[in-house]
């Protein structure tokens, strides 16, 4: 299906951040190799948001389908961010799920999500919510089978809620500046918790706290890509070549790690605290670094490196 | 949500060849245009839902001004509306016809 690219400038140069989850994923992949299932002109659109006067859209808000990345056979999900925040509904999760089983039998190189969600789709909450816990079960069980599921994060609708819960079982992250992670949003915490616990109109806090230099940091996210297109596909090939074995060892290894991070920087009041306490020079000046200048950042702090997860 | 037909006979097909498209997101202020090219060359239908209802005739005027530009003959063009203003919706449709021609 034909979808548009910025004329007249190299399509891996685009903004991930800007980017709609079409120009994502076929800037992406391999020129021409992108296949896609269920695809706008079958319709399969969300039977719920009818019921509440909503608008639908063709996919649902998330583009699945086949690829090839460096030659290599890849699938493929992307949510689209602005539709609806890019939330699960019952149809947008059911084609995550369903991609996500198709790859125990095809069993490609690995399979790549594009997240950019909110979470669940409060008009079909049920629904979203069965999707988020069916997709990390199908993770769980694809990476035991040995494909490798590597998440990419740098949409403007971050990965939050489910979503957030669902990074949390992939394989590897990918995350850029722009990109966030964590389940709670910051509103709703602000909303349960208070503006003392949580000032969410404070983006340089948002930002720091759950932004893609904290999550690097800490080793919440393995590889940390400049805004583009070009930069993200270079760090999920890099990421599918270090996917660590779904064993045991890995899984003892991750919660000594995830044991060890509450044990050393569970009284810190401030992301800075956390990134003073790490052994970085200058924590104010992290959140003004170039790409550049923080991966040197990172490569001397060890909590950003692990076999785990 | 106000559904809205319009059919339009044109002087002659859409040129190229590319048997689908889409642009534009379901969003406030925009919207998702998907173009088939499914139908006789003289013929275009553009089918329209949107949750702002009771500008027909602005759709209408839209979508005419559109088919005398573009010709897109041939066409079956549905489009989920999510608000968008009669000026992006012309540009959408534009940039829709632009893509089918490829």
């Amino acid at each position: 299906m034909a979808a548009p690219m910025a004329a007249g400038t190299d399509p891996r140069a685009l903004s991930w951040y800007e980017a709609t989850a079409r120009q994502r994923v076929a800037a992406l992949a391999d020129p021409g190799t992108f296949h896609e299932f269920l695809p706008p002109t079958e319709r399969r659109m969300s039977p719920h948001l009818p019921l509440f006067d909503l608008p639908r859209a063709f996919d649902d808000g998330i583009v699945v389908g086949r690829a090839r990345l460096d030659g290599k056979p890849v699938l493929v999900a992307a949510q689209e961010g602005r539709f609806m925040g890019g939330a699960f509904g019952e149809v947008h999760g059911a084609k995550l799920i369903g991609l996500l089983r198709a790859a125990r039998d095809l069993r490609p190189a690995a399979v790549l999500i594009l997240f950019d969600t909110g979470g669940v789709r409060l008009q079909e909450a049920n629904a979203g919510e069965t999707a988020i816990a069916e997709a990390m079960r199908a993770i769980a069980e694809l990476r035991a089978a040995g494909v490798p599921v590597i998440g990419l994060i740098g949409g403007r609708a971050g990965a939050y809620g489910g979503g957030g819960l669902i990074a949390g079982a992939c394989s590897r992250l990918a995350v850029s500046e722009g990109g966030r992670i964590s389940v709670s949003g910051p509103e709703v915490i602000e909303t349960n918790q208070g503006a003392e616990e949580f000032d969410s109109r404070d983006r340089a806090l948002v930002w720091r706290t759950m932004g893609g230099k904290h999550r690097r940091l800490i080793g919440g996210a393995d590889a940390f890509a400049a805004d583009t297109v070009a930069a993200f596909r270079a760090a999920a090939l890099d990421l599918i070549g270090r996917a660590p074995a779904f064993d045991l060892a890995t899984l003892e290894a991750e919660q000594a790690r995830l044991e060890a991070r509450i044990a050393r920087f569970g009284d810190c009041r401030d992301a800075t605290e956390i990134w003073a306490r790490m052994g970085v020079n200058d924590p104010d000046a992290v959140p003004a670094m170039t790409t550049a200048s923080f991966d040197e950042t990172v490569a001397r702090v060890a909590e950003a490196h692990h076999d785990a997860r | 949500m106000e559904s809205l037909t319009f059919r339009h006979t044109t002087e002659k097909p859409l040129g190229g060849t590319a048997p689908s498209a889409i642009t534009g997101v379901v969003a406030s202020g925009n919207l998702e245009i998907l173009l088939e090219r499914v139908l006789p060359p003289d013929a275009c239908e553009v089918a329209i839902e949107t949750p702002i209802a009771g500008y027909g005739p602005v759709w209408e005027a839209v979508v005419a001004d559109f088919v005398a530009r573009a010709q897109p003959g041939g066409l079956r063009i549905s489009i989920n509306d999510g608000g968008a203003r009669p000026d992006t919706v012309s540009l959408r449709l534009l940039q829709g016809a632009r893509l089918m021609e490829a």
